[in-house]
């Protein structure tokens, strides 16, 4: 029966007679079968461990799937940006006259154009100090930076036009080394930048104050003195950041980007445009990586593209060649991390620390990355004396801001190597020394927070990894410099633990919603505020919202959002995705069985309490009625209670106290071990990775095999960033900009590798599910580093450990080594040659 | 035929102007095939992989004209939209290959080319096969999964 026959009579009574039994609508609705579109979902709906759960992977596989720079509209020209040789200069002027007759191009913009349509060209989220288009009259202050614009026809005119923009520059000395930018500068990146009053170079600075750990130092057993160094590293995303701005007629700027956080474009692209919010709507498509690195670069980009739209009022692509990518977006922040670690007993009883960031030119999210690594100092240890000073400070170097990790790889590859150096001195293995210290069920962290309303569950990842991968037995047989075999490959075997406060913690407002809207036929659409990196968070949350509604997931749709249609819920960073995203999930469809219970309980004869859905069916009491889905939608429908619910997920409280340093920094914590077994040639410096095992605590495996995926990405990550990720950068200038030079791992490079979970569901999450981006990439270049040693008996305290540094500190060893210190390192382990102020050789 | 390249099935004839353009950037923007992504824009990521006869290359590095006369595939000609994906996709899909999705296409003709000469592969042959292809976000794990089982699943698929 064709809805529109329904008569107004039957309409009318249809919601008004509650006796009405499943009559005529019923058919139509069991009629009414659900198109399941092939490019949905894979064969099988739910996940398990041979098949795995995408909504995009059909697309993908099949190259259907539209990023940024697929995208085509009528009438749409190309822009590409103009790059000043300079690292600090003050500028004097542009000239665009030869670059504007060149054929096809159309403009040659720059700041003042921005300025001209009242809006500004410098912006950022947090200090809004971020050039997006230096002006004349202003400076440039790190080699990325961009002095114009060029629009033309086609991508290859813009391109060769913007060889002939000139400029005139009056260079200045660059601040290049972190150290002296922070304790003696000869000048200030920011000139009107203000730290505790003064011109300084400081962007932040955050205390750990817990007891009085320089006192109790001098009554700890013994003192293990280091400094640690770890390198800038590129993201890396195997897509370049592209935009496509498409000035529309109501007056909108539409806007299309390969980035990761469509709130943020939209702040920069407003601020370009200077316009109202509303007047910029940012849709979310596919996008080819992002880790973190697709937020300021990526949204400047997508302000760049958007004034060139809004000058021209035609569409504007925007899509960066990979040196242009390389050149000019952030980077890992390199660190400086001067430990003093004391132990007393068995016990890690001091730790002083000083870490300083180079944030490079501009502020970024500086201080909550370092913010982080402040709060996790001392790894997943309980401490009772902890002095930690943590400072973001400006450079003239390539600026740095979110790499997933945020601040913790940095701190781990510290920490988790000193703590290998104190077992041996103390003469324990490295883990039972770390058994002996990590944090437990109700532990104290350093900044006094409470582990409990979750499951502390770091000794079930110790146990799971160091099972898997045969942990004692292989540190038994570790060639400390000398192969059993006589040969030149070394063994070695190494771990790192950690413990992770999920989502922004104290860093910020911590939210996030869904939508969920049933339609007519029972199909339901749901969208979060969450963006999908491909990471597979739309299908996590296709998962979440089925299990919690009872229906099959193939009925729910996800709409890709747009800014225009959810609110603001923060970026899609700090491993929050699964868990705001999905907690916001199950709170709209909470709400949403609840209108649908109300709206049908009369059709199940019970009250809306005893409704209930499982089966891919609503039921009533005793299983005895129930509707279909698509039943259901259309009841929804005819009694005018439309199926529609809005979830909000508030992060429960947490607290910070910045003087001391001391707070519940965290609403929730994740544990993770990370093992790796490797042979080291003592000749080639060449490392060989052989087995490499993870165990992670998630809180509940939404997607098993997207899980693992996360997890085996993120143990390939901290394998660059320990082992051959260089980004060298020299005098404020980067040495790679392609990934020729710059040596990514690729799957030959890689062993095997086991990627097991924690599961214990976490009652402050709504879906039980917490996080596994970050913590999957924060472990793996200590371990390695701890197994190097294992291996070879030399300690690298600088990341990453490629063959030409292992190399020569190899030849160092050798012709340090003597028999009698060899024969003691692999017979005993208090012969561990680390001490107070020395290292290790 | 030199005039005219098959791509997918259909012969085509570059117009003058196109036989300078690389290959990637033809099959993109003049053809509208942008299944093959450009990553790097120097043969290195792999992400533009096409076949020609039967070969992975990386279309970033051929012009037009180098290819006349020659058989291209790329991933959009690999199995039809009304049609059963293709083994190699199928594993990809079933094996939680694919994350971003951007190196996606490039790794599947990799796979295609690479099981067409060794349909046996040991895992140890899949990673050295996958070198040549860059994956930021899978660590390649899944990736030579999917393959192993697409090398189990194409004979049958054959028969």
């Amino acid at each position: 029966m064709p809805l529109g026959a329904i008569s107004e009579f039957q309409r009318a009574n249809f919601w008004m007679d509650r006796e009405w039994a499943i009559g005529p609508l019923a058919v139509g609705g069991s009629l009414m079968t659900r198109r399941i579109e092939k490019d949905d979902v894979s064969d099988t709906a739910a996940p398990n461990d041979d098949k795995a759960f995408r909504n995009d992977a059909r697309a993908k596989v099949t190259g259907r799937a539209k990023y940024s720079d697929d995208i085509k509209r009528h009438g749409m020209v190309h822009a590409a940006p103009v790059y000043a040789d300079e690292v600090h200069a003050d500028l004097l002027a542009i000239d665009t006259a030869a670059a504007r007759a060149m054929p096809g191009v159309l403009a040659v913009l720059t700041a003042e154009d921005a300025r001209r349509i009242g809006g500004r060209s410098t912006f950022s989220y947090l200090f809004c100090d971020h050039r997006m288009l230096v002006g004349v009259g202003d400076r440039i202050r790190c080699h990325g930076d961009v002095i114009a614009l060029v629009v033309a026809r086609t991508r290859e005119q813009a391109i060769d036009a913007a060889r002939m923009v000139t400029c005139q520059t009056r260079p200045l000395e660059p601040i290049l080394d972190v150290e002296e930018a922070l304790k003696n500068p000869r000048g200030f990146v920011h000139e009107d930048h203000r730290f505790e009053g003064a011109p300084s170079n400081v962007v932040n600075h955050y205390k750990v104050r817990r007891g009085d750990a320089r006192a109790e130092l001098s009554r700890c057993d013994f003192v293990l003195d280091q400094t640690f160094r770890t390198q800038l590293h590129e993201h890396a995303y195997l897509e370049p950041e592209s935009a496509l701005c498409v000035p529309r007629p109501d007056g909108v700027m539409e806007v299309v980007g390969s980035m990761q956080h469509p709130f943020s474009t939209r702040r920069f692209v407003a601020a370009m445009l200077g316009c109202p919010l509303a007047d910029v709507e940012v849709r979310s498509i596919p996008m080819g990586g992002g880790f973190g690195g697709k937020d300021d670069t990526a949204a400047i980009v997508c302000a760049r593209a958007a004034l060139a739209a809004r000058i021209l009022n035609r569409p504007v692509r925007l899509t960066y060649a990979r040196e242009w990518s390389m050149r000019e977006s952030y980077k890992r922040h390199p660190y400086v991390l001067r430990y003093r670690m004391g132990v007393r007993g068995d016990r890690v009883h001091a730790v002083e620390v000083e870490i300083i960031a180079d944030a490079g030119a501009y502020c970024s999210s500086t201080p909550w990355v370092t913010w982080r690594s402040t709060v996790q100092c001392c790894g997943p240890y309980e401490v009772p004396h902890v002095h930690a000073d943590v400072f973001g400070v400006y450079t003239n170097n390539p600026f740095t801001g979110a790499f997933r990790g945020f601040g913790s790889p940095q701190v781990n590859f510290a920490v988790e190597q000193l703590m290998d150096m104190a077992a041996a001195r103390v003469g324990l293995s490295p883990v039972e020394f770390r058994r002996r210290n990590m944090v437990r069920q109700g532990s104290e962290t350093i900044t006094g927070q409470k582990l409990e309303g979750h499951t502390v569950s770091l000794d079930q990842a110790l146990d799971a990894v160091t099972r898997a991968i045969g942990f004692d037995e292989k540190f038994a047989r570790c060639s400390h410099g000398v192969a059993s075999d006589g040969g030149d490959e070394l063994f070695g075997v190494g771990l790192a633990i950690s413990s992770r406060g999920m989502s922004l913690g104290a860093e910020g407002a911590d939210f996030n919603s869904a939508i969920l809207n049933m339609n007519f036929d029972g199909s339901i659409l749901l969208e979060t505020a969450i963006h999908e990196n491909g990471q597979g968070a739309e299908s996590a949350f296709i998962l979440i919202a089925a299990r919690e509604l009872g229906c099959d997931p193939t009925r729910v749709r996800y709409r890709q959002p747009s800014t225009a249609n959810i609110p603001d819920g923060g970026t899609t960073v700090a491993s929050r995705g699964t868990l705001m995203g999905g907690g916001a999930t199950v709170i709209a469809a909470r709400k949403l069985r609840q209108k649908l219970a109300r709206t049908l309980c009369h059709k199940l004869e019970c009250r809306p309490d005893e409704v209930r859905f499982f089966g891919d069916r609503i039921w009533g009491p005793a299983d005895a009625r129930s509707l279909t889905w698509e039943e259901a939608g259309e009841i929804a429908y005819w009694r005018q209670e439309p199926p529609h619910a809005f979830g909000v997920f508030h992060g429960p409280k947490v607290s910070w106290n910045e003087s001391t340093g001391q707070g519940e920094a965290y609403f929730t914590w994740v544990y993770g071990c990370q093992a790796v077994a490797l042979t080291v040639n003592r000749k080639t410096g060449r490392v060989r990775l052989l087995d490499m095992v993870a165990a992670h605590e998630v809180g509940r495996a939404v997607n098993p095999p997207m899980l693992r995926g996360q997890i085996f990405g993120g143990m390939v990550q901290g394998v660059g960033f320990g082992l051959c990720e260089a980004m060298k950068c020299e005098g404020g200038r980067l040495k790679s900009l392609n990934l020729d030079t710059y040596k990514l791992p690729r799957a030959a490079d890689l062993p095997e590798m086991t990627a097991l979970f924690i599961e214990n569901a976490d009652p402050t999450s709504p879906s039980g599910a917490k996080g596994i981006g970050e913590p999957a990439l924060e472990l793996m270049s200590p371990a390695i580093a701890n197994a190097i040693f294992h291996a070879t008996g030399v300690r690298l305290c600088e990341s990453p450990a490629t063959p030409d540094k292992l190399r020569g500190r190899l030849i160092d060893a050798a012709d340090m080594r003597t028999s009698d210190e060899a024969r003691g390192r692999s017979g005993e382990l208090s012969a561990a040659p680390t001490d107070s102020g020395k290292g290790e050789r | 035929m030199t005039n005219s390249i098959r791509v997918n099935g259909q012969q085509i004839a570059p117009g003058e102007g196109e036989l300078s353009m690389n290959l990637l950037d033809y099959l993109r923007e003049s053809l509208d095939l942008t299944g093959a992504k450009n990553g790097c824009g120097i043969g290195v990521c792999g992400a533009c992989t096409v076949l020609i006869d039967g070969k992975a290359v990386r279309a970033c590095r051929q012009t037009v004209a180098s290819v006349l006369g020659r058989d291209i595939v790329t991933i959009e000609g690999l199995s039809a939209p009304d049609e059963p994906l293709h083994p190699v996709q199928q594993a990809f899909v079933d094996r939680g290959a694919i994350q971003c999705g951007f190196c996606t296409p490039g790794m599947v003709l990799t796979a295609v080319a690479f099981l067409a000469r060794t349909p046996q592969p040991t895992r140890p042959e899949i990673r050295r096969a996958l070198n040549a292809n860059l994956c930021r976000c899978t660590g390649y794990q899944q990736i030579v999964d999917a393959i192993e089982q697409a090398a189990k699943n194409l004979p049958l698929a054959k028969k």
